[in-house]
C-alpha cells in the first residue's frame, strides 16, 4: 500500500507538486490521470525516493520514506519514466544486474527471472544484447528487471508510452495479473481510455493538484457525465494536454 | 561490498564489449607514450652519433683564392661542395646547412700579412644547422690559430704571448643527463596513459548512464549511491590501471630494443623502474578516475563531459610543461604536490637517479590524501537529486 499525504515539490517558482494526498491499495490498480505537466512524474519521483518533497510524507507499506528510503526501495518495482538499458548487455543480463542490487542468491533470480520472462512472452529476446530492441521489447526487459525481486507495490510511469496497440494489450493484461496477484499498482497516464479500462481507482492530477480521487463509475456520477472522457474534460476544465 | 562488486563486474563486464573504449583504453592511451619515447631515443642517439666525426659537405665560394685554406679544412674532415650562385637562397632553402664564401683578395690580404676575411652565411633560426655552424667555425679558427701562430714563430716570438688565457672544458653532462631535458615529457605521458584509459568508462558511467536514461531506474534500486559510485569508480581505476601497466611494458621494450648501452647510457627501464613508477602513479589513478567522474557528472551530455575531460586531460601537462620551461631546482615539497610529484620523480628515475624510500612514501601518501578528497567530493555530488534526471 502506498501512501501519500500533502506533498509539496517545488523547482524555483514552478510548483510541480503543489499539496498532493491519495492511498494506492492492495489488490487495487490506481491510476494517475492528468495532462502533460500536471507533477505526474514528480510525484512518482518523490515516491521512489530519487526526489525529496519540500513537504509532506510517503508511506510504502507504513515505512516513512524520509525516514528509510531503502526500505521504501525495496518494497518497490518502479518503471520509470526513463527506461534505459544496458545496450551491451542481453535482456537476461540487464534483469541479473539489478536482481543482485536487489541482494538477491542465485537460484532466485533463476527462478523469479524465468518466471518473468515466460510472463511477458519475451522468451526469444532473452539472450539477445539490449541494442537495437524495439520500444516494446524496451518496455518488457524494463518491467521485468524491476519487478525481479518479487515487489509488493509496483509503480509504472506512462507504461504504455510508444508502445503498439499488441504490446499495450499485451502490458495491459500484465497489470491485471499483477493486481489479481494482490500487489498494489500505481500507474500514470495521460490517456483516459487506458485508465478508464484498467483502473480501480482514478486519482486525476491538474496544475499539481489532486482534482479527484474516485472510482470511475463515482466519478461518472459526480460529474453528470456518462461519457468518461467528458468527465475528465469537466474535471480538470480544460482538455489541453490529454489524450483519448 | 556485495552490491559494489555487482556494479563493480557490470561495469567491466559491459565496457570489455566496447571496442572504442578498448582501443583507446588498451591501445592508443598507453602506447603513445613508448612511441613517442621511442621517437626521441632516435633523435638522441642520431645526435650523440653524428657528434662523432662526419665528414662536414660544405658548399665552398671562392675555394680557387685560399687552396691552403681549403686543404686544411678538407683535413678537419670538410668536404668542399662545388660553388652556388646564391647562398643566402640555398641557406634559406634549407639546401645546405652553411655556405662558405672565400673573397678574391684572400691571397692579397694574406701575403701582406693583414686580417682576411672569410664568410659563413647560414640561417640561425634553423635548428639543426647549428652543429654544423659551430664545427665549421671551430675548424677556421683553429686555423687562424695555427697559422697566426706560425707566424709569430717566425719572427722570434712565442704563441703563448697571444693565448694569456686558456679555457678548458671539462663538461660533467653525461649522455644521459644530457637527454634528461628531453625526458622531462614523458613522465606526462604516464598520466595521459591512465587519463585516457579511463576516460571513456568515466563519461560512460556517469554523462552516458544519464543520458541513455539508465541511471535513474539505477538509483531506484534499494543501494545507498555512494556504493554505485565506489563500484563505477573502480571499474575505472581498473581500465586506467591496465592502461598504465600496458605502457609501462611499453616502455620496457623501447628500452631493450633501443641501443642505449652504445652512448654509455644506462637507460635501466626493467622492472625496478616499472615498480617504482607504478607505485607512485598508484594514487595518480584513483584521484583521475574521481576527477573524471565528478567533471562528467557536471556535464548534461555524453558530448559535454567529453569536452569537458579534453581540457581537463590539460591540467596534468602544466607542471611538465613548466619544469621544461622554467629552470627550476627540484625541491623535496615537489613531492607532496600531485602530478608535480609524479612529474619529478619520474623524471629522477629516467635520469637514472632512485627515489628515496621518503620521497616515495611522501608521493604516494599526498597522492592518497588528495584521491580520497576527490572521491568526496564526487560522493557528494552523486547524492544531488539533479543526477539522475535525464530529461
Amino acid at each position: 500500500m502506498i501512501e501519500v499525504k500533502d506533498l509539496y515539490k517545488h523547482f524555483g517558482d514552478v510548483k510541480a507538486v503543489d499539496g498532493v494526498s491519495f492511498v494506492a491499495r492492495d489488490g487495487e490498480i490506481t491510476g494517475l490521470l492528468g495532462p502533460n505537466g500536471a507533477g505526474k512524474t514528480t510525484t512518482l519521483r518523490m515516491l521512489y525516493t530519487l526526489m525529496n518533497p519540500d513537504r509532506g510524507q510517503v508511506l510504502v507499506d507504513g515505512i516513512d520514506a524520509a525516514r528509510d528510503a531503502q526500505a521504501v526501495r525495496r518494497q518497490l518495482g518502479v518503471l520509470p519514466d526513463a527506461r534505459g538499458l544496458y545496450k551491451r548487455l542481453s535482456a537476461r543480463e540487464n534483469i541479473d544486474y539489478f536482481a543482485r542490487l536487489q541482494g538477491m542468491d542465485d537460484a532466485l533470480i533463476n527462478t523469479r527471472r524465468e518466471q518473468l520472462i515466460k510472463a511477458l512472452e519475451m522468451e526469444d529476446i532473452a539472450d539477445r544484447r539490449a541494442e537495437g530492441f524495439s520500444q516494446g521489447q524496451r518496455v518488457k526487459t524494463a518491467i521485468a528487471r524491476a519487478l525481479v525481486h518479487d515487489p509488493k507495490n509496483v509503480i509504472l510511469d506512462e507504461p504504455t508510452n510508444g508502445l503498439d496497440v499488441m504490446a499495450t494489450r499485451g502490458l495491459r493484461q500484465f497489470m491485471r495479473r499483477l493486481k489479481d496477484e494482490g500487489r498494489c499498482v500505481l500507474f500514470s497516464s495521460h490517456i483516459m481510455q487506458e485508465v478508464a479500462a484498467l483502473c480501480d481507482r482514478i486519482i486525476v492530477i491538474a496544475h499539481g493538484r489532486v482534482v479527484a480521487d474516485e472510482t470511475p463509475d463515482a466519478l461518472r456520477a459526480q460529474t453528470g457525465q456518462v461519457n468518461l472522457e467528458d468527465a475528465f474534460v469537466k474535471i480538470i476544465g480544460s482538455d489541453e494536454g490529454l489524450a483519448a | 561490498m556485495n552490491t559494489m562488486l555487482t556494479v563493480f563486474l557490470k561495469e567491466v563486464r559491459e565496457n570489455l564489449r566496447d571496442r572504442r573504449t578498448l582501443g583507446s583504453a588498451l591501445l592508443f592511451g598507453p602506447l603513445i607514450g613508448p612511441f613517442i619515447f621511442a621517437l626521441m631515443m632516435n633523435t638522441v642517439i642520431t645526435r650523440e652519433l653524428n657528434k662523432a666525426d662526419q665528414p662536414l659537405r660544405i658548399p665552398v665560394i671562392g675555394a680557387q683564392y685560399a687552396p691552403n685554406l681549403v686543404d686544411a679544412l678538407k683535413q678537419e674532415g670538410l668536404v668542399p661542395l662545388p660553388a652556388v650562385a646564391n647562398p643566402q637562397a640555398v641557406v634559406r632553402d634549407q639546401d645546405a646547412d652553411v655556405v662558405l664564401r672565400i673573397p678574391s683578395d684572400f691571397g692579397k690580404a694574406w701575403r701582406n700579412g693583414e686580417t682576411s676575411q672569410v664568410e659563413m652565411i647560414y640561417d640561425s633560426s634553423q635548428r639543426e644547422t647549428g652543429g654544423s655552424i659551430d664545427r665549421l667555425r671551430g675548424m677556421l679558427e683553429s686555423y687562424g690559430r695555427h697559422e697566426g701562430a706560425m707566424r709569430l714563430v717566425a719572427r722570434g716570438l712565442s704563441p703563448t704571448m697571444m693565448a694569456p688565457v686558456s679555457v678548458a672544458d671539462r663538461d660533467q653532462s653525461t649522455p644521459q643527463s644530457r637527454a634528461g631535458q628531453m625526458f622531462s615529457i614523458l613522465p606526462y605521458f604516464f598520466v595521459l596513459a591512465v587519463f585516457i584509459g579511463g576516460m571513456y568508462l568515466a563519461i560512460d558511467l556517469t554523462a552516458g548512464e544519464r543520458e541513455r536514461q539508465s541511471l535513474e531506474p539505477l538509483f531506484a534500486n534499494p543501494v545507498p549511491r555512494w556504493k554505485f559510485l565506489l563500484g563505477k569508480l573502480g571499474a575505472i581505476c581498473v581500465f586506467s590501471l591496465a592502461s598504465l601497466l600496458i605502457s609501462i611494458i611499453g616502455y620496457g621494450l623501447c628500452g631493450k630494443a633501443i641501443p642505449t648501452e652504445k652512448l654509455g647510457m644506462a637507460m635501466n627501464l626493467g622492472l625496478p623502474f616499472a615498480m617504482q613508477v607504478l607505485l607512485i602513479m598508484l594514487p595518480l589513478v584513483i584521484l583521475i578516475a574521481a576527477l573524471q567522474t565528478l567533471v562528467a557528472a557536471f556535464a548534461k551530455s555524453y558530448r559535454e563531459a567529453q569536452s569537458y575531460l579534453s581540457m581537463l586531460m590539460m591540467v596534468p601537462a602544466i607542471p611538465t610543461f613548466l619544469l621544461s620551461v622554467l629552470p627550476v631546482k627540484v625541491a623535496s615539497w615537489m613531492f607532496m604536490v600531485p602530478l608535480l610529484g609524479q612529474q619529478v620523480g619520474i623524471t629522477q628515475l629516467l635520469r637514472g637517479e632512485p627515489l628515496s624510500a621518503m620521497q616515495v612514501s611522501v608521493c604516494v601518501a599526498s597522492g592518497l590524501v588528495v584521491a580520497v578528497l576527490a572521491t568526496v567530493a564526487t560522493a557528494a555530488v552523486y547524492r544531488s537529486e539533479r543526477l539522475a534526471i535525464s530529461a
